[in-house]
Order: C-alpha cells, then sequence, then structure tokens
C-alpha cells in the first residue's frame, strides 16, 4: 500500500519489496507486543482464546495498591527530571570547554567522558554499587541518582560537544566586541543559542533514565525503585512472579509515564521556539 | 567623533605552538585614519587584527592607546567595534536587537538606544528590515546590520575582518562605496584586513603589506602602487609580470635582464633597479600588463629580436576584454601577460617593449627586504 | 624561560597569564571542573576501587580455586559455569548487533525518499524506544507464548501443528534484542546516510552508475565508518543484555549470559569481589571487541567521514 504512494517507481526491484515485508514483519511484532500487553492488562481470565474473557480495569487499581505504584512513579520522575537538570548544568559547561578550547590533556578527558557510554553498565555498575553500598548509599534515592549520573553525564557531554562546535566562535567574539563580559555572553547570547541542543540532549536523558534498568536496579530497594525495576522485581520475584495481568497493568502505565513525559518534554522543543523568544524579549 | 589622537603598536607579536603567526609589529595609527593590512591568507594580518582586538592574547609587545598601554584589557573593555568576515549576527535577535546589544551592554537609557539605533538602521539603509531575524536578509544586508552593530557604539576604533570577501562581486563593489562613504560621513578610525589589493587601495589612507608575520612593506596607496620595494609587494599592486631572471648588467640605476630559456642575447629588458644588483644575481622583474607596449611588426631594420629592450614571442592566448585585448605572450620559458587594443592572431609573432621606468628589477630574496615606514 | 625567545628579537613582554593562555589554558578550563569531578568520583575512583576488590578473594574462593590474590581470575577462567557466559553473550550480541545494523541500512535506504506516512513510519520504528526492555519482554511473553497470538494464527492457517517455543530462550531473546536496537542504529544510521551529499549519487548516476554499482562504490565506503560505529554502539547495547536474558531468556541455560552471572554474584552470592571480576572481564571482552571493529574500520577506510561521524 505505502509503496504505491511512492514518489519514485521502487516497485520493480524485488529487493525494496524484501525490505517492506522486513519492515511489515517488524510493525506486527511491534504492535503485536504492545496490544497484547494493553489487552491483557484490561483483560479478566485470558488463557487458551484470541480475548480475554470480558474486560475490566481492576488490575490498574490492584497493581497500584499492591507495588505502591503512586511512590514508584513519583520516585521516577523525580529522579529522572533531577538527573537531567544535574546532567545538563554539568555537562554543557564541559562540553562547550571541549569544543572551544585545545589544552593539554583533552584527549584524555574526551576519552575519560567517552568510556561510561562504551562500557557495559554493569562493568562499571559492580564497582560504583559496591561503593555505594560501603558508604551506606545502598538502597537510597541519592544513590539511584548518582549513578544514573554516570552515563547521562558523558551522553550529555558528547551530545552537546558538537552542537557547540557548529555555533560560529565569531558571534561570541562580536558580542565581546560589543561590551558584553564573560557572563553576559553565556546568559544573553549563548543560552538562547544553545537552548534547542539542551532540550534536545533532555529528552534522550529523561528517556534513558527512566528506561535505564542496570545501574538503578543494583542500587535501589524498596522506596527507592524505579517503575522499570518494581516490574522486573514484579516479574521475578520468589514464587514464580506476581500474575501477569498486573504485571501487564504495571507496564502499561510505564509507557504511559514514559510517554506523557514526552510529550510534555517535547512541547518544549518545538521549530517555532527561537521566533516565539524573540517575540518575548522585544517587550523588555 | 574618535576621541584619541594616536594609537601605537609595538613590536607586536604573537606566537602559536612555537610558529611566529606575527612578529615586531611596529605600527602608529593616527586618529580618523583608515588603515588596510592586505596580505594572502596566513600573512598574520588576521592575527593582528585579532591581537589588536583582544580577542588573542599577545605574546610579545604591547598596544598602547595615547600613552596607556591597552594589551592587557579584555576585548570588552577596550571600547573597539569589529565588523567579523562571517557577519557574526546574533541569530536569534533581530537587527534592531543586534544594533542595541551593545549599547544595553553598556547599561543606556532606553530612550537613547531607541534614538541611536533607529539611526544607525537608517545610516546602512535597512530601516524596512529593522524587525527582521539575521537569517531573513541577503549576505549584503547582514554585513550592513553588522557594520551598524559597530559603529552604534560610536567606537575609538573599528575593525573590520575581510568584510566584503563572503559577498558576490557586484555587492562587494557596492559595499566597498558604502564602508568609504560611511568612513568619511562618521570620520571613524578603522583598521580594515583583506587580501584584495583593489579593495585596499581603494579604501585605505595607509597601507601596510604583511608576509609570513611581518611587515613588507607600509605606505600609501599611491607610495605602494608606483614604488613597491619588493616584488612581493609588486605582485600586490598588479604587477602581474613577476618574472624571474638574471642580471647581464648593471650600470647606474638602470639594469639590463635576460629572461630564461631564451637565446643569448634575444629577450632582453631595461628596467630600474631596486636595491642593490650586480651581473649574474637572480632577480625577479615586475611589469603590468598594460606598460608593455605590443608590436606586430618587428621594430627597427631586419634583424628582428636584437634590439635592446625588446622581447620578441608568439601569442598563446587572446582574451577579449572590453576596450581592450589581454594577451599571453610566450617568450622562451615565460609567459609574459600584456594588454593592447589591437587583438594579434593567436600564433602570431609580436615584440613586446616598456618604458625603462616602468620595468622593476628586484632581488629574488624577499628577506633582505627591510621594511620601510614612509612618513604620511 | 628558554619556550620564547628563538628568533623573537623583542622579549617576552607577555605576563603568565598570556602565556598559559597561549597554551590553551584560562579560567575557562574551570568550567570542566564539575563534569571531571562526577567522571572521577563516579566513574574512574569505584571502577579502580572495583579492580582492587578482584584481588581480594574471599576465603572460600581462594580454598576452592587457587591462586592467591588471582583466585577470582582462576575461577572466571576455570569454571566453565562462569567461563562460558562469555561464549553464550558472544553467541547473542554479535548476530543481534550485525543483523541491526545490516537491516537498517537497506530501511533508512529506502526511507531516504519522501512518500506520503513517512512520519507515521519512522515514529512505529523508534516507538520501542519508549517501551523499554522490560515492557518489551512482557510483551513477548504473551504475544509471542505458547498462547499468543502469533502461535495461535499460525496454528489457525495450519502451518504448524504444535506451538513454537519462541520465548524463554535464545530466539526470544534475540527478538528483544532486535525490537529494541534496531530502532536505535535504523536512527543513526539514517543520520550518517542524509550527511552523504545527495549529488555524489548524482554525480555517479552521469557517469553510467546503475544503483548496486552507486551503493557499491560510492555510498558503501562513505557509511563504513557510521557502519563502524554504529555497530560498537548496538553491540554495546546487546552485549549488557540483563532484564531480557532473564525474563524472555533461558536465565540458566543457553541465555546464561555474563550480566547475570556478574548480577548473580553481586545479588545473590553477595561476593562483591567475584562480581567486580566478571564485571571487568565483561568490560574486557567488551573493549576488545570494539577495538577490533574500529581497527578494522580503520584498516578498510581511511579517508574523510561522509557521514557526521
Amino acid at each position: 500500500m505505502a509503496v504505491s504512494t511512492l514518489e519514485r517507481p521502487l516497485a520493480a526491484r524485488p529487493s525494496t519489496w524484501f525490505v517492506w515485508a522486513g519492515m511489515a514483519a517488524f510493525a506486527v511484532f511491534l504492535l503485536g507486543i504492545l496490544i497484547a500487553v494493553v489487552v491483557d492488562s484490561f483483560g479478566r481470565q485470558w488463557f487458551d482464546t484470541w480475548f480475554p474473557e470480558g474486560l475490566t480495569t481492576d488490575r490498574y487499581t490492584e497493581a497500584w495498591d499492591r507495588f505502591a505504584l503512586g511512590e514508584v512513579v513519583g520516585v521516577t520522575v523525580f529522579v529522572a527530571v533531577t538527573v537531567v537538570v544535574v546532567s545538563v548544568l554539568v555537562g554543557v559547561p564541559a562540553a562547550y570547554v571541549l569544543a572551544r578550547r585545545d589544552f593539554p590533556g583533552k584527549r584524555a578527558v574526551m576519552l575519560l567522558f567517552l568510556l561510561p557510554v562504551l562500557m557495559p553498565p554493569i562493568t562499571y555498575g559492580i564497582p560504583l554499587a559496591t561503593v555505594m553500598y560501603s558508604f551506606g548509599l545502598g538502597r537510597t534515592l541519592t544513590a539511584v541518582v548518582l549513578v544514573n549520573l554516570v552515563p547521562s553525564v558523558p551522553f550529555v557531554i558528547l551530545t552537546m560537544t558538537p552542537f557547540i562546535e557548529q555555533i560560529n566562535p565569531a558571534i561570541e567574539s562580536a558580542a565581546r566586541m560589543c561590551g558584553a563580559r564573560t557572563r553576559q555572553v553565556f546568559t544573553r547570547v549563548l543560552a538562547p543559542l544553545l537552548v534547542p541542543g539542551i532540550l534536545a540532549a533532555a529528552i534522550l536523558v529523561l528517556v534513558r533514565t527512566v528506561g535505564l534498568f542496570e545501574l538503578t536496579f543494583l542500587v535501589s530497594g524498596p522506596g527507592s525503585d524505579t517503575l522499570v525495576v518494581a516490574i522486573y522485581r514484579g516479574m521475578t520475584s520468589a514464587g514464580g512472579g506476581e500474575a501477569r495481568q498486573l504485571i501487564s497493568a504495571m507496564s502499561v502505565i510505564y509507557t504511559a509515564t514514559m510517554l506523557v513525559m514526552l510529550v510534555v518534554a517535547l512541547r518544549f522543543v518545538n521549530p517555532t521556539q527561537l521566533v516565539a523568544q524573540v517575540k518575548e524579549t522585544r517587550d523588555d | 567623533m574618535s576621541d584619541f589622537d594616536s594609537l601605537e603598536l609595538r613590536g607586536v607579536g604573537r606566537r602559536f605552538g612555537g610558529v611566529d603567526a606575527l612578529s615586531g609589529l611596529d605600527l602608529t595609527i593616527k586618529s580618523g585614519e583608515f588603515v588596510a593590512l592586505l596580505g594572502p591568507s596566513g600573512c598574520g594580518k588576521s592575527t593582528a587584527l585579532n591581537c589588536l582586538a583582544g580577542l588573542l592574547p599577545l605574546t610579545h609587545g604591547e598596544i598602547l592607546l595615547d600613552g596607556k598601554r591597552i594589551d592587557t584589557l579584555p576585548p570588552e573593555r577596550r571600547g573597539f567595534g569589529m565588523v567579523f568576515q562571517s557577519y557574526a549576527l546574533f541569530p536569534h535577535l533581530s537587527v534592531e536587537k543586534n544594533v542595541a546589544f551593545g549599547l544595553q551592554m553598556q547599561g543606556r537609557p532606553r530612550a537613547e538606544i531607541e534614538s541611536r539605533v533607529r539611526e544607525a538602521i537608517k545610516l546602512v539603509k535597512l530601516d524596512e528590515h529593522a524587525k527582521k531575524l539575521p537569517g531573513q536578509l541577503s549576505g549584503g544586508q547582514q554585513q550592513r546590520v553588522a557594520i551598524a552593530r559597530a559603529v552604534v557604539l560610536e567606537p575609538s576604533l573599528v575593525l573590520m575582518d575581510e568584510p566584503l570577501s563572503n559577498l558576490d562581486a557586484k555587492l562587494r563593489l557596492d559595499m566597498r562605496t558604502e564602508i568609504r562613504r560611511l568612513h568619511q560621513s562618521l570620520g571613524l578610525t578603522t583598521i580594515y584586513v583583506t587580501h584584495d589589493q583593489e579593495e585596499a587601495l581603494s579604501l585605505a589612507d595607509r597601507l601596510v603589506v604583511m608576509r609570513e608575520g611581518r611587515v613588507q612593506q607600509v605606505g600609501t596607496p599611491d607610495e605602494l602602487y608606483e614604488s613597491p620595494t619588493s616584488w612581493y609587494v609588486a605582485d600586490f599592486m598588479g604587477y602581474r609580470n613577476i618574472l624571474p631572471a638574471t642580471v647581464v648588467s648593471v650600470s647606474g640605476g638602470e639594469a639590463v635582464v635576460q629572461l630564461p630559456g631564451t637565446a643569448d642575447g634575444g629577450a632582453r629588458l631595461t628596467g630600474s633597479a631596486v636595491g642593490v644588483l650586480s651581473a649574474g644575481d637572480s632577480v625577479r622583474v615586475a611589469i603590468r600588463p598594460d606598460d608593455f607596449v605590443v608590436a606586430q611588426d618587428p621594430p627597427g631594420s631586419a634583424g628582428a629580436g636584437t634590439v635592446p629592450g625588446t622581447v620578441p614571442g608568439t601569442v598563446s592566448v587572446v582574451e577579449y576584454h572590453g576596450r581592450e585585448h589581454a594577451v599571453g605572450v610566450q617568450t622562451g620559458d615565460t609567459m609574459l601577460h600584456a594588454r593592447t587594443p589591437v587583438a594579434p592572431q593567436v600564433g602570431g609573432s609580436v615584440w613586446l617593449t616598456a618604458p625603462v621606468e616602468r620595468v622593476l628589477v628586484f632581488p629574488d630574496s624577499l628577506d633582505a627586504v627591510v621594511p620601510v615606514e614612509v612618513a604620511a | 624561560m628558554s619556550g620564547v625567545g628563538g628568533q623573537q628579537t623583542g622579549r617576552a613582554t607577555a605576563s603568565l597569564r598570556h602565556r598559559l593562555a597561549e597554551r590553551g589554558i584560562d579560567p575557562t578550563l574551570l568550567l570542566l571542573v564539575p563534569g571531571l569531578v562526577v567522571a572521577l568520583a563516579l566513574f574512574v575512583y569505584p571502577f579502580s576501587y572495583g579492580i582492587g576488590l578482584t584481588v581480594q578473594p574471599t576465603a572460600a574462593m581462594q580454598e576452592q580455586w587457587g591462586g592467591g590474590i588471582l583466585a577470582n581470575y582462576v575461577a572466571f577462567f576455570r569454571d566453565p559455569f562462569v567461563f562460558d557466559s562469555v561464549w553464550l553473550t558472544m553467541r547473542l550480541a554479535l548476530p543481534a548487533a550485525l543483523f541491526n545494523v545490516l537491516a537498517s541500512v537497506p530501511v533508512a535506504m529506502v526511507l531516504r525518499h519522501r512518500f506520503r506516512g513517512k512520519r507515521l513510519l519512522t515514529s512505529l520504528l523508534v516507538l520501542p524506544i519508549t517501551l523499554g526492555t522490560v515492557l518489551t519482554a512482557q510483551g513477548l511473553l504473551i504475544f509471542a507464548g505458547r498462547q499468543g497470538w502469533i502461535n495461535r494464527a499460525l496454528l489457525e492457517i495450519g502451518l504448524i501443528d504444535e506451538p513454537l517455543k519462541l520465548v524463554n530462550n535464545y530466539l526470544g531473546v534475540m527478538f528483544s534484542l532486535v525490537i529494541t536496537g534496531f530502532p536505535f542504529a535504523f536512527l543513526l544510521i539514517s543520520s550518517y546516510l542524509s550527511g552523504i551529499d545527495p549529488s555524489l549519487e548524482r554525480a555517479a548516476k552521469t557517469l553510467g552508475a546503475g544503483w548496486w554499482q552507486r551503493f557499491r562504490r560510492i555510498i558503501l565506503p562513505l557509511l563504513a565508518p557510521g557502519l563502524a560505529t554504529t555497530f560498537v554502539l548496538t553491540f554495546v547495547l546487546a552485549f549488557s543484555v540483563f532484564p531480557s536474558a532473564r525474563l524472555v531468556g533461558d536465565a540458566m541455560g543457553e541465555t546464561r549470559v555474563m550480566s547475570l552471572m556478574a548480577f548473580r554474584a553481586f545479588g545473590e552470592q553477595n561476593d562483591y569481589a567475584m562480581a567486580s571480576t566478571i564485571a571487568l572481564m565483561m568490560g574486557a571482552v567488551e573493549l576488545l571487541v570494539v577495538a577490533a571493529v574500529l581497527g578494522l574500520r580503520s584498516l578498510l577506510y581511511r579517508g574523510t567521514t561522509g557521514g557526521k561521524g
């Protein structure tokens, strides 16, 4: 169907058909997974049939109470927002230096920031968790935030560095020649120019933090579990795990939380944003 | 309008990782003067400008404004204005906000900012574009904004870093006139960096020709155009023929040279020696294309090519240039560029002559040249 | 001051501050400090601490495997239950990463052109990023389980007589790795592909190159560095599979991956020393693969990158 709407006649190539078939299979799996979980979460009983026998929302209230999801969602949002704010505050200035300066040892610093992104989280996660426990931070919110900073700060640095590099350094020089001091160069000129990049990096960090399982799992406990970890614990708890539908309900809540955060975040990143900013500053 | 008497650069130098990008720059600029720094890319002219602006710290020398050292001040406290090659407008601010930026930094009252911004925008004829963002303007308009942004502060010194090099040929001519007009009407002291000698000659009161981080010659456009002190400067001043040659004889101020790859006795030119020369020296001969006289008949009697001061050759290229033709003439290993109103036949023989005072003979080496500052 | 001097005739009049600035050292570098503090305190310190831990094996370990302070390493290489996990991890991560990268190329090529519904299709492809591994696992269990829709449909059509075993084994983890890894690879490859100047391909067309020749001779060489980078990043993702190996795999059998072993030592046996050893070896194995791929890349391609890499 989609093939006929292509601008160019690609139908002649069998290879193209192959690609479309592959994508169709992927879509079937993806939607199947998504719909199956949603249907399951609303189902009463679902064993040997195409669809559950009757629908209910009881699973949600049950799951909400049983796993203290109010608290878990709160923790998830708190951790995600804190990690985003801290990694932007720490990462953007560092990215600025890496984008604009050449200094002795720059390559070593770059490598230092690259390693946590390249290494499997478990590799540094386990020693890090051990340190956390030995400092008495195990199972605390602080520990969860701290471990999540390890991949997030380098991530912000690595995405912001090229973004800053593409901003003409002459613009900063121009601001200085107009009499702007360092602080004013940052607040009046650089910050507005960096906003789109910062927001993009922030959204990616947000998604990664909400979805990051391994590191959080190693240091969290009751009261500091994020949603993914709570679901995992539900699925693997002793005695074969909780009822499947409860887990499904939790998974739907997870996806919904993720989507809400994404939608909220995306509200702040839109292409007209720069124009709007000009309108605002005109009034001052 | 400039509120100083003189700006003095004393032995200003800048090293980048052990390489001298600029060294020993001595220059005194008087209030109201338009000085152009001229040279190819990498000659140190932009480094000099950035050092003056304060965007690059000096490694040697000092900069004095009316005898007070300013090279230790950060750029924002020197009170200079700058126009960048890439315009460097603030992309998130409208034209008027761009122009107002510097005044806001100075904390001027709003009414003053408004009237000065309006005036500056009017000066560069952008009244109807005042509310637009830089991205919505053409290259020429953006450069006008950049100029307005620099001059609205009434800076003691305006620095311009190849401001026209990103514009197309026609716009460049218009903007050149515009810059000259602004300079004459506002009387702002200006330092202008360019690699285009036409721009430099038409705009500046004084030219500084630079090579490999050092000053090659300083003088008025007229001085540099008429009497360059090295073939390097001559090359910039429209001497399109810079020919390697060997000195045959020297007498008085005149030197007879032979072009390479020509028969003994043939293709000899007589020119004015610049500097000390002796027979056998390797030299460079500089001649402007329009100083050649192209003859299609052999000069004098039948003994073609033996008349001293006459170079015989074969026409290899003819280009139509409106009233004239540009002609490429091959003689020995050398291609000579000449101009003539009558187009010769490609492949035909011609004889080129040039007046002795228009043929400049320079020593081959550039390092021996002592930079001469001609008092203006 | 031997650093200055040379052919500069005048003395260096610039202050120390200027001379440091020339080497790139000025107050702006202070902006780097918070980032460095985070990296040093939360990455370098724990990491070195972890390395220290690996050579402090528990008494039980020393007794069982010998080797003195290196008992953990001896155990890692000698204990088949642990050491086999290296192979089990590679068997999952390498094919998954390879598949994700190779499948992304044609999809990204096709989606490069403009057509109606492209936005929808692209968002469908990146949707799994919001799903996360755990929901994917839950969905796979339901959708591809014994009584899931896939098996039900296949039975109905009559293609199979017995439900296929698609989850709780190698295949289940592979599905999960593709579903979470493919969108990521696709996004990266798309951006690399969009960085290749389309006029290059048009130029090749005017020189008489067919679509395969254009792909083989123009696109592929320019894309090669991007492919290598994408492979590395996808491999890193797949290599550290943990939840899916446990949830849709066979955690004690064919998907007993290294991260599971490390976590078993950490969470269940509370042997932090052994856990750190496995974790470190995991990092070592992964870096070996990454180094090999990057080495191969520099061997094959030396020009500038056509993409944004």
